[in-house]
């Protein structure tokens, strides 16, 4: 298993090598000068003054250069300066992971514990109105776009009820420590957290319905049933766990985009987190701090599909690790 | 040599005046909306909206601007112009201490200006005038101009040339110096706290030297992405205030009725955001000034203000706003007149070529915008093609003069010589920049009226020029004017005072107190 992990690390490295020269390249081709930008909005334009700031961003440089500078740095763990905010790069996507991966986390537990049971529920009751209440109930949740169950949870539970903070990581000014920061962040997570979940637990329940019945009508099933088996332990120890592994699969390709995957639920309830941080840099062409948010985040996509390769072998015990 | 002292002390009794109607009451917080959230807060090297907005309550100027712009004591407690008007002495005011609590001196301002011709376009385009600035004492800073320069009493405000410490910054690498993120000046609040993607939050400073003031503790500036989500936290009482241009306009209405709610659309005199549409005047029908002249007819600039602005705001007439100096409104006139537009197009012998419209990628606003001035071009016959890009990407396109029409709004920050010659004077023209002549409108008679107004003495010969230059340039039409942007400010009624000057939320929250 060691030999296999090391493998697995060797390339990834190759492939991450390979993001970062893509990437670099794409971000170049899109229209927009950050120099420019910058001008803009300091409401003025001159010249000097653009040239400073290409100068400034290591712009007037060739593109070669630019790029072998930069993968230096990376290789240093150094992934750049940001010139818009005037703060080292990996500064700034370390204070916002945190909130990222709080917010990301809960989610992804949300949608995967939620995910699983409903569907488990759906397929044991297939062809029932539990089944199809279930069936709705997820469509519903994956039919709608983020942005407006986020809004229509802002109207509801903040504006008319008046339960829940429509936005932020806490309570602004109001200092509070241990227990009670602890009630008043878990109040401000749950509106992005459940809007975050429920479209993935759409998928997941879905997922795990669709699997669970076709592993149903398995030969082993059947075996199981005839030796005398419960229903609850064929359902839980044969059919569930067979039917796992593409949930597994999904999840493991869902988990690795969760860093960059939160943009539109971290805008519109102001969460802190890196989606955002992202959003921000790509409007303003802010290349070294855009390309530290996809650096970080390819990290993130091989570790999970690492993880993903490891709980295969514990979910399904016939899989062998190929060194 | 005889002086001429401008007692702007006066102005500044007379500005408190009116707040001294009911006693300001000290204590409180303020939470305010910033949008969107500042890259960084060091205002010499940093000169966006959002940058000034929260930075003008740390950093101050030489001077602020009344309402009407003239000019009112800051750091600066008075100053005299020479008779050939080339020597501005700035008496500074004593007892003043940075936020760690050095004194603050003419050294910094000397300083100040040597950064500022470095890191600030605006400051150094206006810089550009002075020949060399003098310090003969700890408290007296002379200006001296290479030839007069009108408007050179506006350029101090703290947006403009804002005033730096020097024991920081000298001698260190500017774009990395830790006070960057934590700045230091001699305003009335004093930074905290960024909590980046969340708030700023700034406290007051205590050894203010302006006693009493400020009267508020606390400002949290909260930083909101979504513009849904702004007004929401309004109508949740979870910010009291919310600066021009943080919600869609479209939204104004409905917050503006909601209890105690006060709105005002004051505070812009100084920026004076003018909207137009850029026309490419080098190629195609848009070349020809009957098209151009089409478009200001075809235009319906009311409907605009009334529906898409919710009735804020001016029609504009021409290149100034009303609100600057030296604007006439005795030029020619273009009322929304189709027909009119038609006949024009029909002369200028258009054929229904192609025309590329970009929209402003400001938000929603922006948008219904950019729809309805299609609707109204296709109405008259024009064969318009919407480009949408985002801020960056039609800057790109605007720079390499890579369009036909192009909305934007631009400041002009209270005279003609620092806000409208620059849009049309063809030593403007460049390519790869915005914001300056991408119009490529190229005309000597202009070029020379707007390099005579800005040296030209007295007042009244300025005036005449500008006059000049207005009424031709309003007939040239080398850009459609559109309208007097208002943004207006959302607060609370119990806080008080919030907009003093001419400079509005971007002056800080000195003068402003809570009724409660």
């Amino acid at each position: 298993m060691l030999s296999f992990v090391a493998q697995r690390v060797v390339k990834g490295v190759v492939v991450l090598l390979a993001i970062v020269v893509l990437n670099f390249f794409l971000i170049r081709l899109a229209p927009g000068d950050p120099a420019v930008v910058m001008a803009g909005e300091a409401g003025a334009s001159d010249q000097v003054f653009v040239q400073q700031l290409r100068e400034k961003f290591g712009l007037d440089k060739p593109v070669p250069e630019q790029l072998f500078i930069y993968v230096k740095g990376i290789a240093t763990l150094d992934l750049g300066f940001s010139f818009r905010q005037q703060a080292p790069v990996a500064k700034l996507i370390a204070e916002r992971l945190p909130a990222t991966l709080l917010l990301t986390l809960t989610a992804f537990a949300i949608s995967l514990v939620l995910g699983i049971a409903f569907g488990t529920f759906a397929a044991r009751f297939a062809g029932t109105f539990l089944d199809t209440g279930i069936t709705i109930f997820a469509l519903i949740f994956y039919a709608m776009p983020i942005f407006w169950v986020a809004l229509m949870g802002i109207l509801l539970f903040s504006v008319t009820v008046d339960w829940l903070p429509s936005f932020g990581y806490e309570t602004v000014g109001a200092n509070l420590t241990g227990f009670a920061h602890v009630v008043d962040v878990a109040k401000h997570l749950i509106m992005p957290a459940m809007t975050l979940g429920l479209f993935f637990m759409a998928t997941y329940t879905r997922m795990t319905r669709a699997s669970m019945l076709e592993v149903k009508r398995l030969d082993f099933v059947k075996t199981a049933r005839a030796k005398g088996l419960s229903d609850a332990v064929i359902q839980r120890r044969h059919v569930l766990r067979n039917a796992l592994l593409p949930v597994v699969t999904l999840a493991g390709v869902h988990a690795g985009t969760l860093i960059g995957g939160a943009v539109i639920t971290e805008t519109v309830f102001a969460w802190p987190g890196i989606g955002r941080l992202m959003y921000d840099a790509l409007l303003q062409r802010d290349y070294n701090l855009l390309l530290g948010v996809f650096v970080t985040c390819s990290v993130m996509v091989l570790i999970f599909n690492l993880i993903t390769d490891l709980v295969y072998r514990l979910v399904d015990p016939r899989i062998e690790f190929a060194a | 040599m005889s002086k001429r002292v401008l007692l702007g002390l006066l102005l500044a009794c007379g500005l408190s005046a009116s707040a001294l109607a009911q006693e300001p009451k000290t204590g409180g917080v303020i939470n305010a909306v910033i949008q969107p959230e500042p890259p960084g807060l060091m205002l010499a090297m940093i000169q966006n909206g959002p940058t000034q907005m929260v930075s003008g309550n740390i950093f101050e100027g030489l001077l602020r601007y009344s309402p009407k712009l003239e000019p009112l004591p800051e750091l600066a407690e008075s100053w005299t112009v020479s008779e050939d008007a080339k020597t501005y002495t700035f008496k500074l005011r004593k007892g003043v201490t940075w936020h760690d609590g050095k004194p603050f001196t003419a050294a910094d301002v000397l300083f100040s200006m040597e950064m500022l011709k470095q890191t600030h376009a605006r400051a150094r385009t206006n810089l550009a005038q002075v020949d060399k600035i003098e310090a003969p004492d700890d408290y007296t800073v002379v200006f001296t101009l290479k030839q007069p320069f009108g408007p050179f009493l506006g350029i101090f405000e703290v947006g403009s040339m804002p005033i730096v410490p020097k024991h920081l910054y000298e001698g260190t690498d500017w774009k990395t110096n830790p006070y960057n993120n934590a700045p230091v000046g001699t305003g009335p609040f004093m930074f905290k706290e960024w909590q980046k993607g969340s708030f700023i939050r700034l406290v007051k400073n205590p050894n203010y030297y302006e006693k009493g003031k400020p009267y508020i503790d606390e400002i949290y500036w909260q930083i909101i992405p979504d513009a849904a989500a702004r007004s929401v936290a309004y109508e949740t009482g979870k910010v009291d205030v919310l600066p021009g241009g943080s919600v869609e306009n479209f939204d104004v209405p409905r917050l503006s009725k909601l209890k105690d709610t006060c709105v005002t659309g004051a505070g812009w005199e100084f920026f004076s955001p003018l909207a137009w549409l850029w026309l490419n005047n080098r190629q195609g029908p848009l070349a020809d000034k009957r098209v151009r002249q089409a478009i200001m007819y075809a235009v319906d600039r009311d409907f605009a203000k009334d529906v898409i602005w919710n009735g804020l705001g001016k029609v504009a007439t021409g290149p100034s706003s009303s609100a600057i100096k030296y604007y006439t409104d005795d030029v020619k006139k273009y009322p929304y007149d189709p027909a009119k537009a038609k006949a024009l197009l029909k002369e200028a012998g258009y054929k229904g070529e192609k025309i590329r419209l970009l929209p402003l990628a400001y938000g929603e606003t922006w948008q219904r915008w950019g729809e309805a001035v299609k609707q109204n071009l296709t109405d008259v016959g024009m064969n318009i093609e919407t480009i949408s890009t985002d801020v960056a990407g039609g800057n790109q396109k605007i720079g390499d003069w890579d369009y036909d029409i192009a909305f934007t709004y631009l400041y002009q920050y209270g005279d003609p010589a620092l806000g409208v010659g620059r849009n049309y004077i063809s030593s403007n023209i460049a390519k790869g920049q915005v914001f300056n002549n991408v119009e490529g409108y190229s005309n000597p008679e202009i070029d020379k009226l707007f390099a005579d107004g800005a040296i030209a003495t007295p007042d009244s010969k300025r005036k005449e020029i500008y006059d000049k230059a207005q009424k031709i340039l309003v007939e040239d039409v080398p850009v459609a004017w559109m309208l007097e942007l208002q943004f207006p400010t959302i607060m609370r009624c119990k806080v008080k005072n919030l907009i003093t000057t001419g400079i509005g939320v971007n002056d800080g929250f000195k003068d402003a107190w809570l009724d409660k």
